[in-house]
């Protein structure tokens, strides 16, 4: 079943094109990396394909009315924002939102899946602490719990491991791989293409707008693909603990 | 200009001015040939008063109908605007001023050898003869004035009464304003047989008269102040529905500040407008 | 629950005692006594033509003014987002000024809430347009600066260009606003407005609560931000413009109880809204008792004491959001 399907995807900054002619399908079951370089597009990408940017070209679900589109995708954007200093839990339960009937509290199911998220994302001790006040990396967690209580078929998160300390790094993306598992859909951006060649069971790199390859990590991880996109050579092996890819050296 | 008609200062202002001499030095000089007046009530007095050419310029408030009862006679002339300055330059041989014109003005005019006459405000009915005297002497014009006297006191004396039962009355003006008896107000008041209840609110000369205890007064009649053209929040209090919903009270007839702001005889039509008021309310009961 | 039981308590008590609170010496008893018979004597008089409109006026101006600044703020997500702060009161009056000065109120009397509205309207825009979405506190602070000077110099002009000599004074009270001497007349004129206008924004709850988490976040979780944009500026003017058409500019309510009362909702923006207008109802009635004892007999401007109270709070936030932003 088709989660996202993007025909033609285009967004363009005055003439330019940020993000150039994208097709794309997402089905159940995905831990997607989207790579790339500084301004290839992948922010663009991905809120265009939420609908949060005009854009030409389809997005099946930037063509749904919002209120379903809120139970289809959930979103992390990459500025971590709390506005105002809320405890944790109440931060997370606002994942809750699109499925609250009308004027309706948060009903027991509700309490269960903010539960949930917090011990997914192992965010226990903070339950009554007040999110403003964390640091970045613990927001940065609290914000993924608040996506995942959203408890939707496909996550989209932009950067969500950008300041994680190694740890929270890895079993953030375990988290992701737990869900593909389970049959939902993640979409991550990530700029650690080692965690997106160990994690991810596909990824998506974009130059300039464009996505340049799409298919398994080994098949667009490739050296020309690397050296071209992003100027780096890269140590790419699989490893009897699964494979490790570092970039070594920069190549112009 | 406005500011010296209104009645908070009038009578704030009447204590720190008391001029004595003005009077006696213009007994002893020849009568004046060029005045000017640069005062609302001197203008109306000199008006009364002055042998034809005698006036050369009004003040500017003459001309105004809000302001005098004159302001038709005044058009006559030409106004001035009360300064040292303009009223220097048409040589004049008296200045006809206010207490409340600004000292500056009767000074600067004074030092420059210019002759001013001081009139204070009248505050009761009984110093309206005073200050047409004070004007017949400075125009030279005694045998005028003491005409004038003698028909404003018969004709006081005509619309005066002293009923039996004085209605309760309140003079009641922008801003919650009374004025008690002490006020040449409040004397036209007593004069057409109303007894003012500032009065029983412990307000003998006027004051600010709370709307929550003017009603608890309940007087039998409120005469408001009011014919300013456009509007102002501050004159909004004498629309209040509250001063219509005490079954007792009527809100009748206004008594204007031209009505009662300057001593001349003209404040009779004002005694006669509030006694017709206090004829028709008896008719009424 | 806790705190809305209270806050009501308390606003129920400042009610009566609003009613209670006057220049003239009569009793507690006899004064609700002649309130509820209502036989026409003065005072009964005094009760309901003078002393009810006066107390529900302050009750309902306090409590959109209370519920506006909450809403302001969740939408731009910033404490110093309020209503008289940044101009839209100030603009609001200028809209009443031009009604009742070009004679308009005269001829037809919703002419002067409507035109306040639709002043208020133009300054709500304004700011949303210079401030940005996310409402930064220096632009939000500079267009409330600049739309304040502007609204009050115009207000200045038309009242010194009335031809009523008492016009001019009257500066002092579309600056500073006063409930002295307003009647049922100027009650029924308002309600309507704040009705629609304390609806529209008590309909926000949700979209603000999501917003907590930024624009992008909250339109991902199905809020609907320009239909979001829009009932904020038509709530927040239609409330603004009916309190200031009816008692003038006044200011802080929106500031110092919303500041208040974040930390007893958990900050949520949401539970803010009702809490702000039940404390902003508390917070006007106390001040215009407290105006009416402190000096009575001397229409003490309500504006007066709610910057004596707010506007220290003003200056501890601005240390305060420096301090962050350092």
């Amino acid at each position: 079943m088709s989660l996202l399907t993007l025909r033609d995807l285009t967004v363009r900054r005055g003439d330019c094109p940020v993000v150039d002619h994208v097709s794309l399908t997402v089905t159940g079951g995905e831990c997607i990396g989207l790579i790339g370089p500084n301004g290839a597009g992948k922010t663009t990408l991905l809120r265009a394909a939420l609908g949060l940017l005009p854009a030409s070209g389809e997005s099946t679900l930037a063509a749904l009315p919002a209120a379903l589109r809120a139970r289809a995708a959930a979103w992390m954007p990459q500025a971590r924002e709390i506005a105002w200093p809320v405890t944790v839990e109440r931060l997370i339960a606002l994942g809750r939102i699109p499925h609250l009937p009308r004027g309706a509290r948060l009903r027991p199911e509700d309490r269960a899946t903010v539960d949930a998220a917090i011990a997914r994302m192992g965010l226990e001790s903070y339950r009554d602490r007040i999110a403003t006040q964390l640091s970045g990396g613990e927001q940065g967690r609290v914000l993924i719990a608040r996506a995942l209580a959203q408890e939707t078929p496909l996550l989209i998160a932009d950067e969500p491991i950008a300041g994680l300390d190694p740890a929270h790094q890895i079993a953030t993306m375990e988290v992701f791989a737990g869900l593909a598992r389970e049959g939902r859909s993640v979409i991550v951006s990530l700029h650690d293409l080692g965690l997106a060649a160990r994690h991810c069971t596909r990824l998506m790199m974009m130059e300039r707008g464009r996505l340049v390859a799409d298919g398994p990590p080994g098949e667009v991880l490739t050296p020309e693909n690397v050296d071209r996109v992003f100027g780096v050579l890269a140590y790419y092996e699989q490893t009897a603990q699964g494979p490790v890819f570092q970039p070594m050296r920069v190549t112009r | 200009m406005r500011g010296c008609v209104r009645p908070s200062r009038v009578i704030s202002l009447i204590a720190a001015l008391v001029l004595t001499g003005a009077a006696a030095l213009a007994g002893t000089a020849p009568a004046p040939k060029r005045v000017v007046s640069v005062n609302l009530c001197t203008d109306q007095l000199a008006l009364l008063l002055a042998a034809p050419g005698q006036i050369l310029s009004l003040s500017h408030l003459s001309q105004d109908p809000d302001s005098s009862s004159m302001a038709e006679a005044a058009r006559a002339y030409p106004t001035n605007g009360s300064g040292a300055e303009e009223v220097y330059l048409l040589a004049p041989d008296l200045v006809l001023a206010g207490s409340f014109t600004a000292a500056s003005t009767v000074q600067m005019l004074r030092t420059l050898g210019i002759r001013v006459e001081i009139f204070a405000p009248a505050q009761s009915l009984a110093d309206v003869p005073e200050r047409i005297a004070q004007m017949g002497a400075a125009l030279g014009r005694e045998a005028e004035a003491a005409a004038l006297i003698a028909r404003f006191r018969a004709d006081l004396d005509r619309l005066s009464a002293t009923p039996d039962r004085r209605p309760r009355a309140a003079l009641y003006y922008v801003n919650s304003y009374t004025v008690g008896d002490r006020t040449l107000a409040g004397d036209i008041l007593r004069a057409a047989g109303f007894a003012n209840v500032a009065g029983e609110a412990g307000l003998a000369r006027g004051g600010t008269l709370p709307l929550e205890q003017l009603i608890l007064l309940a007087p039998d009649v409120i005469v408001s102040g009011r014919d300013y053209p456009g509007q102002s929040r501050a004159e909004e209090v004498l629309d209040h529905p509250a001063l219509r919903a005490l079954p007792g009270t009527r809100v009748a007839g206004t008594l204007t500040d031209r009505d009662w702001i300057c001593g001349t005889p003209m404040v009779l039509s004002a005694v006669e407008k509030l006694r017709d008021l206090r004829l028709s309310l008896e008719g009424n009961e | 629950m806790r705190l809305a039981l209270g806050l009501s308590l308390l606003v129920a008590a400042l009610f009566v005692a609003s009613l209670l609170s006057g220049q003239a010496p009569v009793g507690a008893k006899e004064s609700l006594a002649a309130l509820i018979a209502g036989d026409g004597t003065p005072l009964s008089v005094v009760m309901r033509e003078i002393r009810l409109p006066r107390a529900l006026l302050a009750a309902m101006i306090g409590a959109v003014l209370g519920l506006s600044g909450a809403a302001m703020q969740g939408y731009l997500r910033n404490p110093l987002a309020e209503p008289g702060l940044i101009g839209v009161s100030g603009a609001s009056a200028l809209g009443a000024v031009l009604a009742i000065q070009t004679g308009l109120s005269l001829m037809f009397p919703l002419a002067l809430p409507l035109a306040a509205l639709a002043m208020a309207v133009l300054a709500v825009l304004l700011i949303l347009m210079l401030a940005g979405p996310r409402g930064a506190s220096i632009t939000l602070i500079l267009a409330g600066i600049a739309i304040s000077a502007l609204a009050g110099a115009l207000t200045s002009l038309a009242l010194n260009l009335s031809p009523n000599p008492f016009a001019a004074a009257d500066i002092v009270f579309w600056m500073m606003g006063s409930l002295a001497d307003r009647s049922f007349t100027h009650v029924w004129l308002a309600l309507p407005f704040m009705a629609i206008g304390a609806a529209l924004l008590a309909s926000l709850g949700r979209g603000l609560d999501a917003l907590t988490l930024g624009e992008d976040a909250a339109q991902a979780l199905g809020v609907n931000l320009p239909g979001l944009r829009l009932r904020l500026i038509l709530g927040t003017a239609a409330c603004v413009g009916a309190a200031t058409a009816v008692a003038g500019a006044i200011g802080f309510v929106g500031l110092v109880v919303p500041h208040l009362l974040r930390p007893a909702v958990g900050a949520r923006p949401s539970a803010l809204l009702w809490a702000s207008s039940l404390g902003g109802a508390t917070m006007v009635l106390a001040a215009d008792i407290a105006v009416r004892e402190l000096l009575p007999a001397r229409d003490l401007k309500l504006g007066v004491l709610m910057a004596l109270v707010g506007a220290p709070l003003f200056l501890h936030l601005i240390y305060k959001t420096r301090k962050e932003m350092a």
